[in-house]
């Protein structure tokens, strides 16, 4: 054996005689120390406990503060569209024309809109619809485009061609002009903007799924369940799925919010809840030629829209942060 | 002789790189072409050739990852093509993969005891009482303390991802074991620990090993026979011992050559082979190694570009394909 090879200087007998000549005509560059296999039986750095998962995203997302702030403002927002409509002090539909473009007061905290009605009992009232909206029309993209998705990235071949194909036309049309389409289709009310909003956005989370599927499939712990002898079933749900749910609750928290925008949107061209019920875009669209007399009028419902969104959008980069085990804060 | 654990028959597969605007196939990439090997129970079959040549391919046909173009993998006497989809996943319980890369080949996701109970409870190996101790005792089969179970992958270096990973093999309680490049991801340091430990496991749950890996020497540690593969083809098959000293075929003389001597006084010139490994798409008749053989000008007469030489055994045991050795005209 050689003298000057660094690592002899670890090095152990050669197993088994026999092999001696032919170890030494063709001697390895590295040591193999037999028998040394460490085994950290006591080793203090690791939990002995079990964690749970969802305690430890928990954890995640409350040290991440922006999304905390978020989270909390989302679900004060969810209370609001629950019990918003009783809690107005006054009747966000009774018109007062001779209060009409009141700027903010001591009685009307966010004054009064051009029919003089009082703008917090409006914004107020305006969140339910939105966040329903919202929380509706996504799950209605969530779900067929989950589906789409799931079935062209497994699928491959012609299914994946038919899918996908029919998402590029939708994909080719801008999405509120589709939806406007939809809605001239369909007729006014906040029904049919639900409905609208839900089908357009289906190629977006279709595509999304399908890639992250594509990806995940190739990798081998997926052919590693096949090994193992795992249905396909169980390989969908318990390895590739739960690889793509922090992407999806990602996207579908974004969703939210562009849902939201694309009801204020559809609601600023009047297309959306009908007068007088409260809508924050309709309210936009209503009082935009009062932005130069009364600019309160499109200040706070405009604020209502801005906070909501870049609240879901916080979240939504919190919970990716949160749901991928690698990226977690500790 | 006892009966072969597992035999590949005249294996191929072909895999489809373009087709005319009928569909017709007109371009083939032939991974693994015509092969034919026995795998013996107890032995560790090592399974050398450089990247590209359909090691890995063979690999996962024995793991029922691709389905053979032709031929057939016969398991314990049985043809695996002509059973139930249900008898074959039974019989492929018995064969299991460790895979190449361990940061790939375990689920982020989970828990490295749920990525280890997982076949056992699906395939209902064990009472469900008995799982968790079960984990744990594979953990320390492995090396690793059974404490880890509640980690996830990320949480691991790559030698003890590469042990989970042969944890999870371990839990299927497996006949023969495909380890594909199993420590060619790994530091040279941790590449002796796993190499050793898989060794101490053959002993210990009585396994088969094939093992794949690009070069002679790593194989060398732990084979008992060694296979030599060139672009889908085996070209020499011998025991261990035997291949090392007497290499017949071209390729593998020049595989050996490559293998760093630490002693210089025994070092032999290297064989250089001179050009690109052939594309293995529609590969053209005769040898396979012919464009990069240098013994060919030795052999003269010979059918190198016309045929390729069939693998004859030219001393007990020891198989090569190549014309210079008489049996093979």
């Amino acid at each position: 054996m050689s003298e000057w090879n660094q690592s002899s200087v670890n090095e152990v007998p050669s197993r088994g005689s026999e092999s001696q000549k032919a170890d030494e005509t063709f001697a390895m560059g590295i040591a193999l120390p037999d028998g040394q296999i460490p085994v950290y039986d006591h080793d203090e750095t690791f939990h002995e406990k079990p964690e749970n998962q969802w305690l430890e995203m928990w954890r995640s997302l409350r040290a991440n503060r922006a999304a905390l702030v978020s989270l909390v403002f989302v679900l004060a927002l969810v209370v609001i569209a629950v019990i918003g409509p009783y809690i107005t002090p006054y009747n966000p539909i009774e018109t007062e024309m001779s209060n009409a473009l009141k700027p903010p007061s001591a009685e009307h905290w966010f004054g009064t809109d051009q029919l003089g009605m009082d703008i917090f009992s409006r914004v107020i009232a305006g969140t339910r619809v939105s966040l329903t909206v919202g929380l509706l029309a996504v799950s209605i993209a969530l779900t067929t485009g989950i589906v789409l998705g799931a079935i062209a990235g497994y699928a491959g071949g012609w299914v994946d061609t038919v899918i996908m194909r029919v998402m590029d036309m939708m994909l080719a049309i801008p999405s509120i002009l589709l939806a406007i389409t939809l809605m001239a289709a369909l007729g006014k009310g906040i029904d049919k903007a639900v409905i609208a909003i839900g089908l357009v956005s289906i190629p977006e989370y279709a595509r999304i799924v399908r890639g992250n599927i594509l990806s995940i499939k190739e990798n081998d712990y997926i052919a590693a369940a096949h090994v193992v002898g795992l249905s396909d079933a169980r390989i969908i749900f318990r390895h590739v799925l739960p690889n793509a749910l922090s992407v999806i609750i990602v996207r579908a928290t974004l969703g939210i919010s562009s849902a939201i925008l694309d009801t204020a949107a559809l609601g600023f061209l009047g297309l959306g809840v009908q007068p007088p019920q409260p809508e924050w875009g309709d309210m936009l669209g209503r009082a935009r030629g009062f932005i130069f007399q009364a600019p309160h009028t499109l200040l706070y419902p405009g604020m209502a829209i801005t906070a909501t969104v870049l609240a879901f959008n916080l979240l939504g980069d919190g919970l990716r942060d949160a749901l991928d085990p690698r990226a977690r804060i500790k | 002789m006892t009966e072969p654990l597992i035999s590949l028959r005249n294996v191929s597969k072909h895999f489809t790189m373009d087709r005319d605007l009928l569909g017709r196939t007109t371009s083939v990439l032939k991974a693994v072409d015509d092969l034919s090997l026995d795998i013996y129970p107890g032995e560790t079959f090592g399974l050398v050739g450089e990247s590209g040549c359909g090691k890995t391919t063979v690999g996962k046909l024995l793991v029922d990852l691709y389905e053979p173009t032709a031929g057939e993998i016969v398991y314990n006497g049985v043809d695996l093509a002509k059973v139930s989809a249900k008898e074959r996943r039974r019989y492929c319980r018995d064969i299991q993969l460790i895979f190449q890369d361990p940061y790939a080949s375990l689920n982020p996701r989970m828990t490295v005891g749920d990525i280890i109970a997982e076949p056992i409870r699906v395939n209902r190996l064990q009472p469900v009482e008995k799982i968790d101790d079960r984990v744990g005792y594979l953990l320390n089969a492995v090396g690793l303390s059974a404490n880890y179970r509640n980690r996830f992958p990320h949480e691991f270096s790559g030698g003890q991802r590469q042990r989970v990973g042969i944890a999870r093999a371990l839990a299927m309680e497996p006949k023969l074991i495909v380890c594909d490049e199993p420590v060619s991801a790994l530091d040279v340091s941790i590449q002796a620990q796993v190499l050793n430990l898989l060794d101490d496991l053959s002993e210990e749950f009585g396994l088969t090993y094939l093992f794949i890996a690009h070069g002679l020497n790593v194989v060398k540690h732990i084979s008992d026979r060694v296979g030599v593969m060139y672009l889908g083809k085996l070209v020499e098959v011998a025991p261990k011992r035997e291949l090392y000293r007497n290499p017949l075929h071209p390729y593998t003389k020049a595989l050996l050559s490559a293998i760093p001597v630490t002693n210089p006084a025994l070092r032999t010139k290297r064989i250089l082979l001179e050009g690109d490994v052939t594309s293995p798409i529609d590969p053209k008749p005769g040898c396979r190694f012919a464009g990069r053989c240098y013994a060919k000008g030795e052999c003269v007469g010979c059918a190198c570009d016309d045929e390729m030489p069939p693998l004859v055994e030219v001393s007990p045991g020891h198989f090569v394909a190549c014309y210079l050795h008489p049996g093979a005209r």
